[in-house]
């Protein structure tokens, strides 16, 4: 489903990715970890051209994104992506900030957008919330809605990037509930996080990332349970 | 014979007799030639009217203008690197060439040349006056609302990208929404100055509440209650309009608390 080949990114003199080649199947729930810096949030930006590849081409459905004459809105309304700060529009109501994009892309109508967007957020319990600004909730509870808003554009692939990091320790749950209840209705996704339980769980395939290379990938039993390289060693025994 | 038939009479038996006047007489003298004669009150509001015309127009002009130049500047600065767009260069340069030059020249002699050199065949004072005020105004709200677009968490924009929006709409219904919250104070600031430097518009010879003073002047040889008068027009309509730009921001902040 996306084809990563040879990708390269550098800031400046610093490289970030070195060489990443990697391919996503359809339905299947990757998780990225490794230690801060190690390039894991800047190869997830890449998938949809947040960042720029110095080098490398990554191919989504058999288009190649990286390409110029891509229509790259176009591609990135099939890619959901969620931040680590949520990234919520606090000028609009919850409603506004999830209809925005299908209305403004042409997807649905308004009134089909309120529906859908009311129907989205029963899913994930905050139904009541439709009429609220970002302000008034909790972490959670923006995240939530940051999820839902982008699965209101009915994308192909979800990304994480490190969508609970920036929450209270009490709220990681209800995120993590919702994205699980996410993988289990077969959505594509890519998460970079620290939640180690959340990749043995829900994960069908860990890469660990160190140094702008993917050091060590496997099913995440094997993973957690057999880590082959010493860096993975090192790193799982600091954090679990 | 009424308050002011009396006042002109006794000053007119003083300076006639060579007495010296009393200094009530000569001020409700001089009150009542420069505000009340001819009813030439009447005048300084029609300039004020004027005066609020140009401010008005210029503001409008100013903040379209002031946007637009805004987003090509950092449109331009956000692209990414090898991959700059040549007409948005091209455009770029112009916008910084304007924002130089306006910046950089005399509000007054921008008045000028605008009327006597450019529109040299029109004797519309008003519509010059708003189009010069404007694009003056356009270069200095393009500067306040780049550093307002550029104080936005730039999450914003990649929430807004990473739905598919193009850059555009995610700059109209996301970026510039947040912007001119962040920079409503100095847009007031430069309200009130507009309001203020529109005096300039003398001149040409557009008749605001700065050339009626002027006029009545002509008329009349006093020069300390025009210009003490419309000096405290000019006051009191920006502490309104301080006011007014204090309410209107605790009611943008109260949205954000709710």
């Amino acid at each position: 489903m996306i084809d990563v080949k040879h990708l390269s990114k550098s800031f400046g003199d610093h490289l970030v990715l070195d060489d990443i080649s990697e391919h996503i199947y359809p339905g299947e729930k990757v998780v990225v970890i490794g230690p801060s810096g190690s390039g894991k949030s800047t190869f997830l930006r890449c998938l949809n051209l947040l960042e720029t590849p110095s080098s490398g081409t990554i191919t989504f459905d058999g288009t190649d994104i990286t390409d110029p004459k891509t229509d790259i809105n176009a591609m990135r309304r099939q890619m959901g992506m969620v931040f680590q700060h949520f990234n919520l529009f606090p000028n609009m109501t919850i409603r506004k900030n999830i209809t925005l994009a299908p209305v403004q892309t042409g997807l649905m109508k308004q009134a089909e957008a309120d529906e859908a967007a009311v129907a989205l957020l029963r899913r994930v319990g905050l139904e009541e919330k439709v009429d609220a600004y970002p302000a008034q909730l909790s972490g959670g509870q923006k995240q939530r809605i940051a999820i839902v808003r982008a699965l209101a554009m009915k994308p192909k692939v979800m990304l994480f990037d490190e969508p609970t990091s920036a929450l209270d320790p009490e709220m990681v749950g209800e995120v993590l509930d919702v994205m699980k209840q996410l993988a289990d209705e077969g959505m594509t996704m890519v998460v970079v996080t620290h939640e180690m339980g959340f990749a043995r769980e829900v994960g069908s395939r860990v890469l660990f990332m160190d140094g702008g290379h993917i050091m060590e990938q496997n099913k995440p039993y094997e993973f957690f349970a057999h880590p082959q390289c010493e860096r993975l060693k090192s790193f799982l025994d600091k954090v679990l | 014979m009424g308050f002011w038939e009396s006042i002109m009479a006794q000053y007119a038996d003083l300076s006639a007799a060579k007495q010296a006047i009393p200094f009530h007489i000569d001020m409700l003298h001089d009150f009542y030639q420069s505000f009340v004669e001819g009813n030439r009150w009447l005048l300084y509001l029609k300039g004020l009217g004027t005066t609020f015309q140009v401010t008005i127009l210029a503001l409008i002009i100013g903040v379209v203008l002031g946007v637009l130049v805004a987003v090509v500047r950092t449109m331009h600065d956000q692209q990414r690197v090898g991959k700059r767009n040549p007409l948005l260069g091209a455009v770029n340069a112009i916008c910084k060439i304007y924002t130089t030059v306006i910046r950089g020249t005399p509000m007054m002699v921008q008045l000028l040349i605008m009327y006597f050199v450019i529109f040299a065949g029109t004797r519309n004072q008003l519509g010059v006056a708003m189009l010069a005020f404007g694009i003056n105004s356009g270069a200095y709200v393009s500067e306040i609302i780049r550093g307002g677009i550029m104080s936005v968490d730039p999450g914003q924009m990649e929430a807004g990208r990473s739905l598919g929006l193009g850059y555009v709409p995610v700059m109209r219904f996301v970026v510039i929404p947040q912007a001119v919250k962040a920079i409503l104070p100095s847009l007031g600031n430069e309200l009130i100055t507009l309001f203020k430097e529109t005096s300039i518009v003398t001149v040409i010879g557009l008749v605001d509440l700065t050339k009626v003073a002027m006029q009545i002047q002509g008329r009349t040889y006093q020069a300390f209650m025009p210009f003490i008068g419309i000096a405290l027009v000019y006051l009191v309509v920006v502490m309104i309009l301080t006011w007014l730009l204090g309410i209107l921001e605790r009611r943008l902040r109260q949205s954000d608390r709710r």
